[in-house]
Formats: C-alpha cells, sequence, structure tokens
C-alpha cells in the first residue's frame, strides 16, 4: 500500500512483466524526471522503454499528472508533490 | 478468403500475432494490420467486389477479419457519392462531389469501423465491447452490440449533445457520462481497458476498427468508376479516416485496381480543436495537444494519436489543411442544405467551410475532380442552428390568411 508521502504510480499492461505484473507502484516525490530514473533503479529495463537515448519522452507514451497531460504541464520537468497519481499510457484516441 | 497475416507496428515494424492488442511490446508504438497483398493480387479481381453485397463488405478481402469470422452488419456503406454542382459553383469548384455518410445505419461513418471491430471482437472471444466516443462512435457501438448480443459500454463526455445521447442509449447499452473532455474520457477508457480487459473498440481493438475507414475510398473509387479523385477533403478528429482513406485509394492503385495517379489530401479542423492544422500551417515537425473549444464535438479530440499520421499524409500529398470557426461551420452546415439537400452534422460543415477556404486559397485548383467526406447526419447537432433557421410563417387554417401572408400582410 503506497504511503501517502509517495507518488502513485499507474503502469500499463504492456509495462508490467517489468514490474512483476503490478499495475500500480510508488515512487518518490521530486521531478517527473527524475520519477522515472528512481523506477529504472527498481525495475530495471523501465527507462529505456518510456525514454529515447537522449532522455526524452518517446513519440508515443502519453504521461498524465493528476489527470493532466504533462504537456500541457512543464513536461518532464513536471513537480510531483507526494500523493500525486502519475499514470503511463501509450497514446491512442478515437471518436 | 482473408488475407490477413497479422499485426504490425507502425513505428518500429515489429510483426506480431493477431490478437485483440493496439500496441507494441516492444515501442509501445500503435499496432496497424499486415495483409497477404501479392495474393490478393493474384486472387481478387475487380468483378469480385462488384459481385459482393451493396455494403462496405464486398471489399472483405481487405478488412482485417477471417474466413470464419461472424460479420456484424446492420448494412453499412456503399452511401451515395453525389455529384454536388450546386455546391461547386458555391465554392468555385468544377468538378465537386460528396461521399455522403450521413445516412448510415446509426448515421455516420462510425458504422464502418464498428462493423470490423465488433465482428473482431466476436471472433477473439470477447465478451464485452466497449468505447470512448464523441457521440457518433457511441451509438454505433451501442446498435452493433446489440445486433451482436453482447453488452456493451459506452464512454461519452457529460457536455455530449443530446440527439447523440439518445441515439446511443435507444440500443440498451451501458451509458457512462464522463464529467471531462473526450481527452479525459479516452484517457480514462484506456485505464478501463487495462484493467476490465474489455474489448474498447478504438482501444485495444483499434488496429482492425481504423481499417474500416478505407471503404470510404474503395467505394468513392468504385463509384467513380474505378479512378481515384484528384484532391480529398476529410474531417480531421484522432487522424484515422484521412490517413485510412489515402490508404485505401493507395492499396487499390498498387493492386492495379485504380490508375496510378497523385492523389492530393487535404483536412479539414475546427478553428476550436485544429493540432494537426495549426501543425500544417506553421510547418511543425509534429502535432502538438490542444484544448478542445468547439461546437464540432465529434472533432473534439485535442490529442489526437493519428496526428502525425495525418499530418504526413497531407504533407506528402502536396494537400493542404484548414480550419473553421463556429460561425463558418454553421455556414458551412447551411450550405450542403441549401446547395445540395444534404444535412451534416458539424463536423460537415467543417469539411465544407474547411473546403471553400482551400479552394479560395487556391489548394483546391479549380479543375480537380473533388469529393468531400461528410462523416455524420446533422439530426446529431441540431441544436447549432435552430436559432439560424428562419421561422415557420404561422396562419389561420383559411385561404384568405394564406393569401394575406403571400402578399406581405400579416394574418
Amino acid at each position: 500500500m503506497a504511503a501517502r508521502t509517495d507518488v502513485i504510480v499507474r503502469i500499463p499492461s504492456p509495462l508490467r512483466p517489468l514490474t512483476g505484473g503490478q499495475g500500480e507502484v510508488s515512487g518518490k516525490p521530486g521531478t517527473l524526471r527524475a520519477l522515472i530514473d528512481d523506477l529504472e533503479r527498481t525495475y530495471p529495463g523501465m527507462k529505456s522503454r518510456l525514454c529515447e537515448d537522449d532522455g526524452t519522452l518517446r513519440r508515443f507514451i502519453n504521461v498524465f499528472v493528476n489527470e493532466e497531460d504533462i504537456r500541457f504541464l512543464e513536461g518532464l520537468d513536471t513537480a510531483l508533490e507526494p500523493g500525486t497519481r502519475v499514470s503511463i499510457l501509450p497514446a491512442v484516441a478515437g471518436g | 478468403m482473408s488475407y490477413l497475416l497479422g499485426l504490425r507496428c507502425r513505428a518500429c515494424g515489429r510483426r506480431s500475432a493477431l490478437a485483440p492488442v493496439h500496441v507494441c511490446a516492444d515501442c509501445l508504438g500503435p499496432l496497424g494490420v499486415e495483409y497477404d497483398y501479392a495474393a490478393i493480387a493474384r486472387g481478387v479481381r475487380r468483378a469480385d467486389f462488384s459481385a459482393g453485397p451493396t455494403s462496405m463488405w464486398r471489399y472483405r478481402a481487405l478488412l482485417p477479419v477471417g474466413d470464419d469470422t461472424p460479420i456484424i452488419d446492420l448494412g453499412t456503406g456503399f452511401t451515395p457519392l453525389l455529384r454536388a454542382d450546386n455546391l461547386g459553383r458555391a465554392l468555385g469548384l468544377k468538378h465537386v462531389y460528396v461521399k455522403n455518410d450521413a445516412v448510415n445505419p446509426t448515421y455516420s461513418f462510425k458504422d464502418r469501423v464498428v462493423s470490423v471491430a465488433v465482428s473482431a471482437a466476436l471472433e477473439f472471444g470477447c465478451s464485452t465491447v466497449a468505447c470512448a466516443s464523441t457521440g457518433n462512435l457511441a451509438a454505433s457501438v451501442a446498435a452493433h452490440a446489440a445486433k451482436a448480443n453482447l453488452p456493451s459500454y459506452v464512454f461519452i463526455p457529460a457536455d455530449l449533445e443530446p440527439a447523440k445521447v439518445i441515439n446511443t442509449a435507444i440500443y440498451g447499452t451501458n451509458l457512462v457520462s464522463v464529467r471531462g473532455s473526450y481527452d479525459q474520457v479516452n484517457r480514462l477508457c484506456s485505464e478501463v481497458a487495462d484493467a476490465f480487459g474489455w474489448a474498447f473498440v478504438n482501444i485495444n481493438l483499434r488496429p482492425f476498427y481504423a481499417e474500416g475507414s478505407k471503404t470510404l475510398a474503395y467505394e468513392t473509387a468504385e463509384q467513380l468508376g474505378w479512378r481515384a479523385p484528384d484532391h480529398v477533403v476529410a474531417p480531421i478528429a484522432g487522424g484515422s479516416v484521412l490517413t485510412k482513406i489515402a490508404k485505401g485509394f493507395s492499396e487499390f492503385r498498387d493492386l492495379g485496381f485504380i490508375p496510378a495517379r497523385a492523389l492530393r489530401v487535404s483536412g479539414a479542423q475546427a478553428a476550436g480543436c485544429a493540432p494537426v492544422s495549426l501543425a500544417f500551417l506553421s510547418g511543425a515537425e509534429h502535432v502538438s495537444p490542444v484544448r478542445a473549444n468547439t461546437i464540432a464535438k465529434s472533432l473534439a479530440i485535442g490529442n489526437p494519436a493519428d496526428g502525425d499520421f495525418a499530418l504526413r499524409t497531407i504533407r506528402e500529398s502536396g494537400g493542404g489543411a484548414e480550419m473553421a470557426t463556429d460561425e463558418e461551420i454553421i455556414a458551412g452546415m447551411q450550405l450542403l442544405a441549401s446547395t445540395e439537400g444534404i444535412f451534416a452534422e458539424t463536423a460537415g460543415g467543417v469539411t465544407v467551410a474547411c473546403a471553400r477556404k482551400l479552394a479560395a486559397s487556391g489548394r483546391i485548383d479549380p479543375e480537380e475532380l473533388v469529393v468531400l467526406y461528410i462523416t455524420g447526419n446533422g439530426l446529431k447537432t441540431p441544436d447549432v442552428v435552430t436559432s439560424l433557421l428562419a421561422p415557420a410563417r404561422e396562419i389561420e387554417p383559411t385561404l384568405e390568411a394564406f393569401e394575406q401572408t403571400m402578399a406581405g400582410a400579416v394574418a
């Protein structure tokens, strides 16, 4: 169970093999960029699935912080307070 | 005969087996379906299409279903392709046609993609179908699920037009009204799809779903006498329709069903939600998301996942992209209705208004054979025009009263 001091991260199904099947993991508050590095330490291989070699987010990944698209926030520099919900999702849209 | 080979990532090219999956396990890019085009070229003739049903399913060989897939069809497609000379004159174009998908079973082109997706869902043994929708998809999913005897859940933004809500609820679906924008509904549904394992037609069934739009191109080609137009104008919401229309024409060309000729593909968006048009007009390499704010709710997708594909298709074909304000959208709806007798929803108004701008700027040449894709019926969005329509002449039930009103006096 995530403590209220943690950041809660929803993991999409394609990445759950890296988290031992968990759909929700915890992370430390800070920037999103730091969170990804944090996830990489706990779940090796995660960063290269999310980011290009230059550290930018891969084209088909969307990240939401408290349901807001990070492209409307500060991107990877978006600050994550304790209790923040981060949702990582493959990009998709329909109508 | 099914020519389906499997799934292939549209970003990295990795192949995988047919499954209700939309995301590449390697790069998380979007999956598409792959066909054995060589076998199609050997085994399929134009006469086979002509001999098929008078619906989208005459093109079954190029749709992602197996030989034994149960096809759930409400009688979709092979919609009218109408020569629109009155509209052409108003736009300054000599050869305009309108592909009228307002007349499909649930009154939008969505019946094409849903017919494919629900058929595929049955093939995969899915027990529940669902969707995130700006309205048209919801109605189509609900109706096809009813026909397939499957439960369905449709997720819509809470501020959706009442006509669309009724047009969906009537089929007996489970309607979930979300207090948020379409983009928020969509994001939520990705999470629900992961959590509940339902067959979301435009999420985990998307590779199959999207292929249905190619039939808009196939029908146009056949109805024009086995040729492509010179120019097409399609509305852009998620970006899939424009991309798949182009794919449909290029498949027909590569398979030798139509002559090779240049086809310009132009996109139409609402000014209040025009991420693709903005990227095109600014020369940007990629589409950036926007917050949608437009009366064209069916196009109110601020984060179109096929946006980059649509942008590339427009640029590579030499087409253009435009955007229409709310006033221009309504004027476009009225123009189409008063010149050609077709009542389109706001998305149709967007397409007509943008075609006007593309013609005025010279992006569409007056000599080109142009097809405008009208994707939904006006009765879905009646509220936007109600206040603008001329009031009826109200009279007493007497001949004198009528004669007086014709003479201009009050009866």
